[in-house]
């Protein structure tokens, strides 16, 4: 994975970059001793590192105002960062670039139940947003898996999803308005507590933007009251193609369940020997999750089932009670951790057409056995979003590569059978050069225009997302410009 | 002059080929027009891909609404964004198109709860205005591959480029539905009643209030035990704010709803404003209105005054957007059919409408 070679110009105009930084920000806002911005190199996606220049961590949007500023008029490159969860290299720093971190800016500024949103500056924790509305019932809906750490941030940033998405949508469903800091330092505010555009849905393509098009500070999120309650149903089948057909038969009959989880034989064994869930031994494993009351989750699991056992599985199994809905998500909730102590592993996420399913499972089964790689299953069916979880090891030199071509390999598969390189997780790094296998080179020409709008010397987070033979004339304008 | 293409290369051709402004149009119901000619887009019609098991559905830009509602019927399903039908509130005929409603981003009541036209949109195939034809988005349900500029081109009315196919998700139709009215002394009172209802754990699916009969009505949806279980759980947690009836055929008083039945037929300008519900109160007060009618929990006012007055004047500085949906020509071109942007949001957009459409050739001057 490439990134482009630091500029040298920029290096050494270190410290009159954190002279001027230390003009705006306090001492301990301004992080350059290199011991301390190694903390910064990376994100979830551990193999690629590299210390920022300088790092920073602001505590208002007049700050980050500044700092984009002063970035701006000195040529600095910025990469915004939440939390660093991202799994695709999103936060990944380059050696002339200044890290914008949002952590300290965490406040929860509104709370409004009768309107339902509430205003939080964007450095709060995905799950700390539901903890701030939970005593009265309420709570934010999209939970992708890192929640406990992830921040609102970074959630807009990649648009993330989670494993209800299928009834609440994405971050993007669910965000109705930011206060944004342009690359100049200027500020906007678009959208707020009142719905969609007034005139073109800026909102719509600043969300999963990855940092590219300015750092927002606050964002107005919609709360939704609490369901009664929630319960899974579990089931086995002895075929992958047999839990596909299910699923689809479930999602046509009319209800619509809050999650249909998917895991194939691999993981369910990794995830048995990992937490003693008790799950059956078979091929494919369904957890169907319904919401409402009591009466009214029986009548939708009533139907799940009466579908399910149309497909002869093997295993059905009811929750009767909170434990038992605890013991059937325990398996699921701790895949990636069971399958990363077989080995490490590079999880991705593409996304097919539900249809496709049977197909990709085949097909991602045999490039395993070409590649020599094993790889895991796991992903929310009822949208389509995979997440293959395929197996290496980081020490044994050439095992990286291979694991990436064959993951390369995998998203291609998913383009062409009409889905896309990423579902949730963002481009990043991680994607970034096989955008061109999804999209012509007019496309990544259209979508690069609105990041000459928003950040027209191309600063923010400039090396990700689209292939960097595509940027670079718009990034070397920059470094031409200096 | 109107121009008819009958596939995507004809009409990037006829784009690249432009030497004056174009009015794009789909069934032409939306009462938008401008320039002599027209480039309409009915020539680029039918359902190319519905996989009623993967909720998706793709159709090119100028199929009639009404043959893709006919196609998700025979499966159950349906567009669950709801989106109105123009023709009764502007006295438009035509036929309404996907792509119009797209461009649009028209939602109906559903809107608060299942999402708008634009939650619903999973990718676009659009001609920019070089000619150059562009993809964005596909037909999955979770897609962050690159920027969203399908949500960019939901609600640009044609101003970014010229739409000629769209992807959408659809919905399971549910299978009963009820609806409540309750006789509301005040427009606080509904606005309450309502608030109430939508942060329940009921969901509700629909929340309008008509003044005209004091009705705040409230709807819910899904399989028939839970649909009368849910409406027995509201009638006794709302009693205090009125009396309340269960509405007989709800369906007919939805679509009315929908498609700002009230004010058919009348006179007068009608304005589209959309606001923080609790403060619906406050700026109703302040419109002077002929005739005003509240959906999304108060969120969405229909607003109807005489011809020619400066509503936005009227409401000063709010959070929100007011939109002009039916005036005169000279009216609209005076106030603008669309909110005007704070100075910095306005620069963006303009950005982005010059490098979409360079020569400043689709419906010009219509988003400022």
């Amino acid at each position: 994975m490439d990134m482009p070679t630091p500029n040298p110009d920029i290096l050494r105009r270190k410290a009159e970059v954190l002279r001027r930084l230390l003009q705006v920000l306090p001492e301990d806002a301004v992080i350059h001793d290199p011991a301390e911005t190694r903390a910064y190199e990376c994100d979830a996606l551990t193999a690629y590192r590299c210390p920022p220049m300088l790092a920073v961590l602001p505590s208002s949007t007049q700050q980050v105002s500044d700092v984009l500023r002063i970035c701006h008029e000195e040529g600095v490159p910025v990469v915004p960062r939440g939390s660093g969860t991202s799994l695709a290299g999103g936060a990944l720093p380059t050696a002339d670039c200044v890290i914008l971190g949002i952590a300290r800016m965490n406040e929860v500024l509104e709370t409004d139940y009768d309107n339902r949103f509430i205003r939080v500056q964007t450095g709060r924790t995905n799950l700390s947003v539901t903890g701030a509305v939970e005593e009265e019932d309420f709570f934010y809906a999209p939970d992708p898996s890192s929640q406990l750490a992830c921040a609102i941030a970074g959630n807009i940033a990649m648009n993330s999803g989670g494993a209800h998405c299928l009834k609440y949508g994405v971050t993007t469903n669910n965000l109705m308005g930011v206060k944004m800091v342009l690359m100049d330092g200027s500020v906007v505010e678009i959208g707020g507590a009142h719905l969609d555009a007034g005139g073109l849905d800026l909102l719509g393509v600043i969300c999963g933007s990855e940092g590219q098009l300015g750092v927002v500070t606050e964002a107005t999120l919609r709360i939704l009251r609490k369901p009664e309650g929630a319960r899974p149903v579990l089931m086995g089948f002895d075929d992958n193609e047999v839990a596909g057909q299910c699923v689809s038969d479930i999602i046509k009959s009319g209800i619509l369940p809050v999650a249909i989880e998917f895991m194939d034989t691999l993981c369910i064994k990794a995830c048995e020997n990992f937490a003693h869930a008790g799950y059956p031994d078979c091929h494919a494993l369904l957890i169907v999750e319904v919401e409402g009351s009591e009466a009214e989750i029986d009548d939708q699991l009533s139907k799940i089932i009466e579908i399910a056992k149309r497909h002869n599985p093997v295993e059905l199994r009811e929750s009767q009670s909170d434990e038992e809905s605890a013991k059937i998500w325990l398996g699921r909730k701790s895949a990636f951790g069971a399958m990363g102590q077989m080995n490490d592993y590079m999880c991705l996420d593409g996304t097919i057409p539900v249809t496709s399913l049977p197909e990709v499972l085949r097909r991602i089964g045999e490039l395993s056995e070409e590649y020599g790689l094993p790889v895991g299953n796991v992903f929310h069916a009822g949208d389509g979003n995979m997440h293959p979880l395929i197996l290496f090891d980081a020490n044994k030199p050439g095992d990286l590569e291979k694991c990436e071509a064959f993951g390369a390999d995998i998203l291609k598969l998913c383009v062409d059978v009409g889905g896309c390189l990423t579902g949730e997780h963002g481009v990043g790094i991680e994607k970034r050069d096989l955008m061109s296998h999804q999209y012509a080179p007019e496309d990544l020409e259209a979508q690069m225009a609105v990041k000459d709008v928003f950040d027209p010397n191309w600063l923010l987070n400039p090396a990700k997302v689209f292939p960097l033979d595509v940027s670079e004339s718009r990034r070397e304008v920059r470094v031409a410009a200096e | 002059m109107t121009m008819k293409p009958e596939t995507e290369a004809e009409l990037a051709e006829m784009v690249a080929g432009l030497t004056e402004p174009v009015w794009i149009a789909g069934g032409g119901t939306r009462g938008v027009d401008g320039p002599e000619t027209t480039l309409g887009t009915s020539g680029l019609s039918g359902i190319t891909l519905y996989e009623p098991g993967a909720l998706t559905l793709v159709a090119k830009a100028g199929t009639p609404v009404s043959e893709i509602e006919a196609a998700l019927e025979a499966e159950g399903q349906q567009l669950a964004f709801e989106p109105m039908d123009n023709r009764g509130l502007l006295g438009t005929s035509g036929t309404p198109t996907i792509g119009g409603v797209v461009a649009a981003n028209i939602s109906g009541p559903r809107r608060i709860q299942a999402g708008a036209c634009r939650d619903f949109l999973l990718g676009v195939r659009y001609v920019d205005g070089t000619g150059q034809v562009i993809k964005n988005g596909g037909r999955v349900m979770k897609n962050v591959t690159g920027y969203d500029l399908v949500k960019l081109m939901a609600g640009s009315w044609g101003t970014l480029g010229i739409l000629t196919e769209v992807s959408l998700k659809v919905l399971p139709k549910p299978e009963a539905m009820s609806t409540l009215a309750i006789q509301v002394a005040d427009i606080e009172t509904a606005v309450q009643a309502m608030s109430a209802a939508l942060g329940s754990p009921y969901e509700v699916s629909g929340a309008a209030y008509n003044p005209q009969d004091s009705c705040t009505y409230l709807r819910v949806e899904g399989f028939s035990k839970s649909v009368a279980y849910r409406t027995d759980q509201l009638k006794s947690a709302l009693s205090g704010f009125g009396e309340i009836i269960e509405t007989q055929d709800p369906s007919n008083l939805w679509q009315a709803l929908r498609d700002v039945g009230p004010f058919r037929g009348t006179d007068g300008d009608v304005w589209r404003v959309s606001v923080k519900p609790s403060d619906a109160p406050a700026i109703a007060a302040r419109l002077q209105a002929d005739q005003l009618l509240f959906d999304w929990g108060g969120g969405l006012i229909w607003v109807q005054v005489p011809s020619g007055t400066d509503l936005r004047a009227r409401l000063g500085m709010f959070d929100g957007h007011a939109t002009l949906v039916r005036a005169d020509v000279q009216t609209t071109e005076a106030l603008g059919r669309f909110q005007p942007e704070m100075a910095g949001v306005q620069a963006l957009t303009k950005g982005i409408r010059q490098r979409f459409d360079p020569r400043g050739i689709f419906n010009p001057g219509l988003m400022g």
